[in-house]
């Protein structure tokens, strides 16, 4: 599999490691409440589609991106630096 | 027996080679099976199960029967394929699987017990008793049923891995991906043509027929020339083994086979290609057909020959017959005529079957049996009801060609079936950006071939946005591929299917009857198409015994999936460069040299390697080296490094605010010149690090972080500021191997550092958690006034270029003050004894409360873990919390990994009360002693425990105690 770091360019998936699922961007208020942090915590939608997840470029520039791909399909259908997505959060 | 006249080789090139002992001749150019051929040599080995005598059956990559090690000693390499393996002066081949030899082969009587041995016995037979399994039944199945076996030693051969990158990836180097390259290159793209021959051209290699006026084999050679002239990158003896996600594809280049084994350059590279497009032409496999034993040595198939004739120069019989139910195979009579082969007959089983053969010729006959002991003799031919024998040494088959779908399986494509041919064809899209030209489209004449592989390559490089020219189709043999299907001659007896794994018509049946009637489900029943050729020759007619035994048709059967590799490859090409050493990088601090000068004995830390302790002359045990280091630093002054420690330096207006965020504590309070203890959380409230970070500056500060989190912290550093806190103006970088630090402890550690430091320290200007800037000999280096040991003590850093010669500075003036290096046991014991945590004590599973640190959580502030740490179960007086442990005998001996429970209770996991995390022996004390968690063991110092290893065989009384054992008001590390 490849991936376009928007830094670095396309690059083998060896270059990069999942970091698990984006929702992991949106960290609740420190008085959210005990469901609200569990859920950011550990739950999880495992669907079949398409799924918004946390890699860094581990072995290229170290930057974490939000990787748009389809769980079917492995297709990548976008890939964006995590900075951006959580500044425009 | 040799042709002469014909093939490809090189006949002014003799070669030798050996095969199970005995020497033969052969030419360059020629392949193991054929020179084997050439020599009049059938029988090549023996049958995975029944150990029956087999032959060679193909002259390619499918090949089931002809599996040979090839090479000597630690060399030797099981399993290769004899059709695939060039020919070199002094190869030395042995067949497999028959002991005492392939002729007298003592489990051939496994052929005897065959009705006991058929489809599901293993299942039915070994299930009891289940004690046998592993002693008895295995053992001996194991050794029966065998591929060839490694040679027990070390693989002395190198592999490497490499990655290339283009535009269009042709697989196939035959008629179709000849054009394929042809139209992608000429549309100015960057083109890479594998093939897994020793040179393009595939079938038109093994043909008689001719392109453009010219022999096929030759019009091949000029164009594989006229294509490399124009930049195609052509990989030879590369076997495209595997389709993956995002266009990129696995490669098995063998540049070691054919030569004799060398060790200084690689026997097989394992390639990545990523291709924005790709195109396979993999050509189109020959199956069999089976009848009663089909499989005794001699027996072929019809394209086979074809290629033993025209492209090596052997016929492969001295009578040949023919058999096939296609028109491909009548070629095979016209080849073997044309060489002076006398042809026994043509049989065909079409009835009304054109041929157009100088030979006998039998329409609508089939092939019911065969004669021979350890090699073909005479075939039996029904003829109308009638039956006769034919006197043959080799029986070519064709039932028809497979187009070669695999790569289009390795993404769940699903062949789609085509009853013209009677074969499976790939489906449309199966793998993304890969279109497929050729037979392995199911096209089956030339000319077909020629037009769709350009046209495929043109479509390729017009999808890329490229102008792709239009090639003429060069004039080549055109023509209909007439085929009725005949899978298995009916008839008594075993009839062959899967040569590798032994599997008969009966077996599919069988298993049909039994209910294994879904494909997946008889494939693993039988065990057909399991082998190492996935059932290449052999799937197709299975799943057609198996549609008709369950009376569906081959569209509803389905097919199973074929997997990456395409042909085996091994896990050391794979792996290349991952043995011994290379299995993980090495990681020397710059004392590596003058530590192991020492003779210190050194341990794996991560990737780095860490001297244990230094031993002196007439010490006998660790433990002596170690208590002399800690005697050292308790009295006097001992010198490590420390360099291993995760090092971050982070600069910025937002740092302070940083630091708050990823610490529980307030960093923003530190004033410059003065370091704090800072302790990391997981946004789960657990501990993920500690560490100490200095104020260096206004604006920037140095973190430390444990060796073993080193890359973690970092990791979590960029996910905190980069997905949470992006606004944060700060940036960080680890500069853990820029800097070499040691630690220098002990009372007498600042008289040492005043030796070498370029001003003079004293302490009002340097106090305990102080740092800043220092020149170290004239160099420019970093100060901090720290202690992991409680002594007295300071870590010094200056540029990793210096780092050596400070080493062996530092340590040569800490032996004329009496005192030396020490390694990580003594480092180890001084922690313990001041009740400092390690990973050992925050191993995931502990909280800053646990540890007795839930204080060290700044009321004032948010930061990561804070809220989850707060939940009541994680602060939760009863939870497990750290102490000290020492024993009530003091001569006891104690261990980590131990468990805790009250005295006068059992050991049993209900009791369980905590657990011992470290232990040292302490030679200040005299006595061991321990950190370990007990419930609640806070509120319990005094108590006593029982503690329990039932691993070692331990069982004590120790007392909980704090885990701070020596000095705890900290005297002397402040004095």
């Amino acid at each position: 599999m490849r991936l376009k770091c928007p830094i670095c360019g396309e690059r083998d998936s060896r270059e990069f490691t999942y970091m698990g699922h984006a929702s992991m961007l949106e960290r609740p208020a420190p008085d959210a409440g005990d469901v609200v942090w569990d859920d950011y915590l550990h739950n999880r939608e495992n669907i079949a589609g398409v799924v918004e997840e946390l890699w860094q470029h581990t072995e290229g520039c170290g930057a974490w991106l939000v990787v748009q791909r389809d769980t079917r399909t492995h297709e990548v259908l976008g890939v964006k630096l995590a900075r951006e997505v959580a500044r425009a959060g | 027996m040799r042709v002469e006249g014909k093939g490809r080789i090189d006949r002014s090139r003799p070669v030798d080679f050996h095969f199970d002992g005995v020497k033969y001749g052969g030419y360059a150019g020629d392949t193991l099976a054929s020179a084997l051929l050439a020599n009049d040599i059938r029988l090549v080995g023996r049958s995975f199960k029944y150990h029956r005598p087999r032959g060679i059956l193909s002259a390619g990559s499918e090949e089931p029967n002809a599996l040979m090690t090839v090479g000597e000693g630690a060399a030797a390499e099981p399993n290769i394929r004899a059709p695939m393996q060039e020919l070199y002066d002094g190869l030395v081949a042995r067949s497999q699987n028959a002991w005492p030899s392939l002729k007298y082969d003592v489990l051939e009587a496994n052929d005897l017990l065959a009705p006991f041995l058929s489809a599901g016995f293993y299942y039915k037979t070994f299930m009891w008793p289940k004690s046998f399994w592993e002693g008895v039944y295995e053992p001996f199945i194991r050794r029966a049923a065998g591929l060839g076996a490694l040679s027990g030693e070390a693989n002395p051969s190198m592999y490497a891995r490499a990655f290339a990158e283009c535009d269009v990836l042709v697989i196939g180097g035959g008629p179709a991906g000849l054009r394929a390259a042809r139209a992608a290159v000429e549309a100015g793209l960057d083109v890479i043509l594998a093939d897994e021959s020793w040179e393009m051209g595939g079938r038109l290699l093994s043909e008689t027929e001719e392109i453009e006026g010219q022999p096929a084999a030759a019009w091949a050679e000029a164009e594989a020339v006229s294509l490399a002239d124009m930049g195609v990158r052509m990989m030879t003896r590369t076997t495209v083994t595997g389709a993956y996600d995002t266009g990129v594809f696995g490669a098995l280049e063998k540049r070691g086979h054919h030569t004799p084994h060398r060790t200084d350059a690689p026997h097989e590279v394992f390639w990545r290609i990523a291709a924005r497009r790709a195109v396979l032409c993999a050509g189109a496999l020959e199956r069999p057909i089976a009848f009663r034993n089909n499989d005794r040595p001699g027996v072929m198939t019809a394209g086979a020959v074809r290629s033993y004739v025209n492209r090596f120069g052997v016929a492969p019989g001295k009578r040949v017959a023919i058999f096939g139910n296609n028109d491909s195979a009548h070629q095979t009579a016209r080849d073997l005529l044309g060489a002076g082969v006398k042809v026994t007959a043509v049989i065909d089983s079409r009835a009304d079957a054109q041929v157009d053969v100088d030979a006998p010729v039998i329409t609508g006959g089939k092939v019911v049996g065969t004669k021979g002991r350890l090699g073909l003799e005479q075939i039996i031919v029904d003829e109308n009801g009638t039956t006769r024998s034919l006197m043959a040494d080799c029986l070519a088959i064709s039932g028809g060609w497979n187009p070669t779908v695999h790569l289009t399986c390795h993404m769940n494509g699903r062949p789609v079936w085509e009853p013209s041919i009677a074969s499976f064809v790939p489906a449309e899209g199966a793998v993304p950006g890969l279109s497929v030209a050729g037979s392995a489209a199911g096209i089956m004449d030339t000319f077909g071939c020629l037009k769709s592989g350009a046209e495929a390559g043109a479509a390729a490089a017009k999808d890329l946005g490229a102008k792709a020219p239009k090639l003429p189709t060069p004039h080549a043999s055109a023509g209909t591929y007439q085929i009725e299907p005949l899978w298995a001659v009916p008839g008594k007896g075993r009839a062959w299917l899967d040569f590798q794994n032994d599997v008969t018509v009966k077996d599919i049946k069988q298993a049909a009857q039994e209910n294994y009637a879904s494909v997946e489900h008889m494939k693993r029943y039988t065990t057909q198409g399991m082998a190492t050729d996935q059932g290449k020759n052999s799937n197709v007619a299975a799943l057609a015994i198996l549609a008709d035994a369950t009376g569906r048709g081959l569209p509803e059967t389905g097919t199973t999936t074929f997997r990456p590799p395409y042909s085996p490859v091994a896990i050391a090409a794979m792996g290349a460069g991952a043995q011994g050493k290379g299995f993980a990088p090495r990681r020397f601090t710059t004392s590596h040299a003058a530590t192991i000068k020492r003779g210190a004995p050194m341990i794996e830390a991560g990737l780095w390697y860490r001297p244990s302790y230094y031993p002196e002359e007439g010490e006998t045990h660790w433990r002596e080296s170690c208590d002399r280091e800690v005697n050292w630093v308790r009295n006097v002054v001992g010198v490590c490094d420390v360099s291993t420690l995760g090092k971050i330096d982070i600069q910025g207006p937002d740092a302070a605010a940083f630091l708050e965020m990823v610490y529980t504590g307030a960093f923003s309070t530190l004033k410059e010149g003065r370091v704090r203890y800072g302790l990391m959380l997981r946004e789960d409230g657990h501990v993920m690090d500690d560490g100490t970070t200095a104020r260096m500056g206004p604006e920037h500060y140095v973190m430390t972080t444990t060796t073993a989190a080193a890359g973690q912290v970092m990791r979590h550093l960029d996910f905190v500021h980069q997905c949470l806190a992006p606004e944060l103006n700060v940036s960080f970088i680890s500069t853990t191997e820029q800097w070499a630090q040691f630690a220098v402890a002990g009372p007498r550690s600042r008289e040492l550092l005043n030796a070498v430091l370029d001003t003079a320290i004293d302490d009002e200007s340097w106090p305990f958690m102080s740092c800043g800037e220092i020149g170290v000999a004239g160099v420019p280096g970093r100060l901090f006034r720290i202690s992991f040991s409680g002594e007295h003590a300071y870590e010094v850093a200056v540029p990793s270029r210096y780092g050596d010669s400070l080493f062996r500075l530092l340590v040569a003036q800490a032996e004329a003050m009496g005192g030396g290096a020490y390694g990580m046991e003594a480092l180890n014991v001084m922690r313990i004894e001041k009740g400092f945590i390690t990973h050992a004590e925050i191993h995931g599973r502990t909280t800053a409360f646990d540890i007795g640190m839930g204080r060290m959580i700044s009321p004032k502030k948010d930061c990561i873990g804070k809220t989850m740490a707060a939940r009541p179960g994680l602060v939760d007086e009863d939870r497990e919390q750290l102490v000290g442990l020492k024993p009530v005998d003091p001569k006891v001996s104690l261990t980590a990994g131990a468990h805790l429970y009250n005295d006068g209770t059992s050991p049993v996991a209900a009791n369980d009360q905590g657990y011992v995390t470290s232990v040292a022996h302490s030679p200040t004390l005299g006595h061991d002693i321990a950190l370990g968690f007990v419930r609640g063991g806070r509120d319990r110092m005094g108590e006593t425990m029982r503690f329990w290893d039932g691993l070692r065989d331990i069982d004590t009384v120790v007392e909980i105690c704090s885990p701070v054992f020596l000095d705890p008001e900290g005297e002397k590390l402040r004095g």
